[in-house]
């Protein structure tokens, strides 16, 4: 039990940031596809950093660095997405998905190099970080209490204050719901825009470094991360573009995730003798059945997928 | 002014002239940034390394082997020219069918199932793919329709949905011994689809089939659905407004169903001519959905989404690809090609800017020159 609520809490954290990125950018109006490669990216980012990071350096600044180098990576990788959107006025779905195949196709090819570079029989695309991973992590009794739990549950309460008490918040959500009018008052919409997937990258590729610390202390980058990044999204949508119910949703999200990792420790769960994979497959099932009930009565932003242009008001 | 000039000028204005230059900048520039990468891995080897790529089967020396891995690349790019079709056919009614993936994984599934489980001939097995993808696919139009759930997302869904059960579905057929679906030359020959002559023109390349044949006749066909029948054109038109489509009375949720049920179709069907051939088995530990897919959408919108286009820019995708095996393993990888191939979808993304770009640099140009020639006038 304490394993299901410790997964529980572990992948919602994943599902938090992530959505919490996906709604700043679709306040601000731009659909953002691309997390999932730019989940894939943060991880990079932050994988590698613990993987040249000494071995000797206190744990606060391990965490500080290995956060900082998978934010970066984010913002810069979501940039490819700022820049065609706004800047180029392009189709932000094809782009999204361009991203989403580049991120884990860069990772590969960069992590290979990086291997084969250091021994030529090594071909696997496999980072391995467990000293570092170590730091992210205190054992509580027998819960394995990790630091990204109170991150992401920091993250939230600043989302929602940024969201909704400040002036930057507000200006980002007029941006995604009428950018005209928001212009016609003097404000700058491609600037937000720019804002808003920034603040995407950012929290996607936290998300990715998240999801790959959660449990494992190496990653495989072939495997990407398996659709999460597409996850958050559902629970941005059942979230209703809100923080504190991206927060909720994200928690019964991860439930169902988290139930595939540990099912085999529930007595009634091993009695209805399901194969395991039907296990892999409940949070897509679930999420397509919340999706059902959910998106009748969207409560989008209005201007999001529409490209800003200033001559059209 | 002269008369060649206008033309050179009605040309260049031409859109599915611009689209074709659009096309060959995004391949280009897409390969200077493979490049670019493979020198940043290691300048030693990177120019023979983009080489390999672009070159794929001519790496070997002899004509023969040449002609046979030629066929090999046709039978890929044949799957994924349906895949591609898919897309298109999607985009073209304004849906972004990123489940082309998990339509081929389903179509594969019951084409494969059906072959070894309960020896069908291969017509059965291929029907029977195109069925269940279009089912699948006709889910998530439903969805979109009735329940306004974001066509993207729950096509991922049905992606990951679509592989687990498929593995689940292909273990009772595998191999004792390998990880792999049994072969359909052990288990049943009457499922490969009949080669009808072609494996002699590819040096007895027995996954040579008609399958090709087939592909390119679909793309045609879709082609003359979208531009010659009023069903296309009710499609499009629902693509461009659903509000006006409705108005004019067409059903505008049914036609967002049957685009749905047709783009699934058309992707099971090319799960169903390529595996189907025996080219290869399904890995039922699969844990990620195949490239085939999503390549589908480089091939769409490089090949300016349309399906004359698609069979060009498929082969081309599928070359790039298997040319990606052939690299100096030591320094490089083989996903070098799928970064080439991401990074052509990505630039396809500025496609239309680029166009807009152009118009507004003849029309200035055309501008400038009329004020001169009036100029000249006066004088």
């Amino acid at each position: 039990m304490l394993l299901l609520i410790q997964y529980m809490l572990i992948f919602a954290s994943v599902l938090v940031l992530v959505a919490l990125g996906g709604c700043f950018s679709e306040h601000s109006g731009v659909i953002n596809i691309g997390l999932e490669g730019i989940m894939v990216m943060g991880a990079l980012g932050g994988a590698l950093m613990m993987k040249y990071i000494p071995a000797g350096l206190a744990a606060p600044l391990v965490i500080l660095l290995v956060i900082l180098a998978s934010v970066l990576i984010g913002m810069l990788f979501s940039l490819l997405l700022g820049v065609a959107a706004i800047r180029f006025n392009a189709d932000q779905t094809l782009v999204g998905t361009a991203l989403n195949l580049l991120g884990p196709a860069a990772a590969v090819v960069l992590v290979r190099a990086i291997n084969t570079a250091e021994s030529v029989d090594n071909v696997s695309s496999t980072i391995a970080y467990g000293h570092a991973k170590k730091a992210f992590i205190m054992n509580i009794g027998k819960f394995e209490f990790n630091w990204f739990m109170l991150l992401a549950l920091f993250i939230l309460i600043v989302a929602y204050i940024v969201l909704y008490k400040t002036k930057f918040g507000l200006r980002l959500c007029a941006c995604g719901e009428h950018p005209q009018a928001a212009d016609s008052v003097g404000i700058n919409v491609y600037k937000m825009r720019y804002a808003g997937v920034l603040i995407s990258g950012a929290l996607g590729g936290l998300g990715g470094l998240v999801y790959i610390t959660a449990g494992v202390s190496e990653w495989k980058f072939e495997n990407g991360v398996a659709g999460f990044g597409f996850l958050a999204l559902a629970v941005m949508i059942f979230g209703q573009w809100k923080p504190i119910n991206i927060g909720l949703a994200a928690l019964l999200f991860g439930l169902f995730r988290a139930l595939s990792n540990v099912y085999t420790g529930f007595d009634a769960l091993v009695a209805l003798k399901l194969p395991s994979t039907v296990y892999n497959m409940l949070p897509y099932i679930i999420s397509l059945i919340v999706l059902v009930f959910v998106s009748k009565k969207s409560r989008a932003p209005k201007a999001e997928g529409i490209p800003y242009d200033k001559g059209q008001r | 002014m002269s008369n060649q000039q206008k033309k050179k000028e009605s040309l260049l204005r031409n859109s599915a002239f611009q689209t074709i230059i659009a096309s060959f900048l995004c391949i280009i520039i897409g390969i200077l940034i493979g490049y670019v990468v493979l020198l940043i891995i290691n300048p030693r080897g990177a120019g023979q390394a983009i080489m390999a790529i672009l070159k794929n089967y001519f790496y070997y020396p002899s004509a023969v082997a040449v002609t046979k891995y030629l066929g090999t690349t046709l039978v890929k790019a044949s799957a994924l020219l349906m895949c591609s079709l898919s897309v298109l056919f999607a985009y073209k009614v304004g849906l972004f069918n990123i489940g082309a993936a998990g339509q081929y994984v389903i179509g594969a599934g019951a084409s494969l199932y059906l072959a070894v489980q309960f020896d069908m001939p291969w017509y059965i097995c291929l029907i029977a793919a195109v069925v269940a993808a279009a089912v699948v696919g006709g889910v998530s139009g439903f969805l979109k329709a009735y329940f306004n759930v974001n066509e993207v997302i729950s096509c991922i869904m049905l992606n990951w949905i679509g592989l687990y059960s498929v593995n689940m579905l292909l273990t009772k057929i595998k191999d004792q011994s390998t990880p792999y679906t049994k072969t359909l030359t052990s288990s049943n020959r009457t499922a490969l689809l009949p080669n009808a002559g072609l494996d002699k023109l590819f040096a007895n390349n027995e996954f040579v089939t008609i399958g090709i044949v087939l592909a390119v006749i679909m793309a045609i066909l879709v082609w003359v659905l979208l531009e010659k029948t009023k069903f296309g054109y009710e499609l499009k038109a629902t693509g461009l407004n659903k509000n006006a489509a409705k108005y004019c009375g067409m059903h505008e949720k049914r036609n967002i169903i049957l685009t749905m049920i047709i783009a699934g179709g058309l992707a099971g069907f090319g799960a169903g001519i390529f595996y189907l051939t025996g080219i290869e088995q399904w890995m039922v530990q699969q844990t990620t959905v195949p490239a085939m897919g999503f390549n589908g959408i480089a091939a769409a919108f490089l090949g300016g989404s349309n399906p004359i286009g698609a069979i060009f820019s498929s082969y081309f995708i599928q070359h790039i690809t298997s040319g990606g095996t052939y690299v100096d393993k030591t320094m490089y990888c083989t996903q070098i090609s799928d970064l080439i191939s991401a990074f052509i979808i990505y630039l396809c993304g500025f496609v239309l800017f680029f166009k807009i770009w152009l118009n507004r640099f003849l029309n200035k140009r055309e501008e400038k020159r009329l004020l001169n020639e009036q100029k000249g006038g006066e004088a």
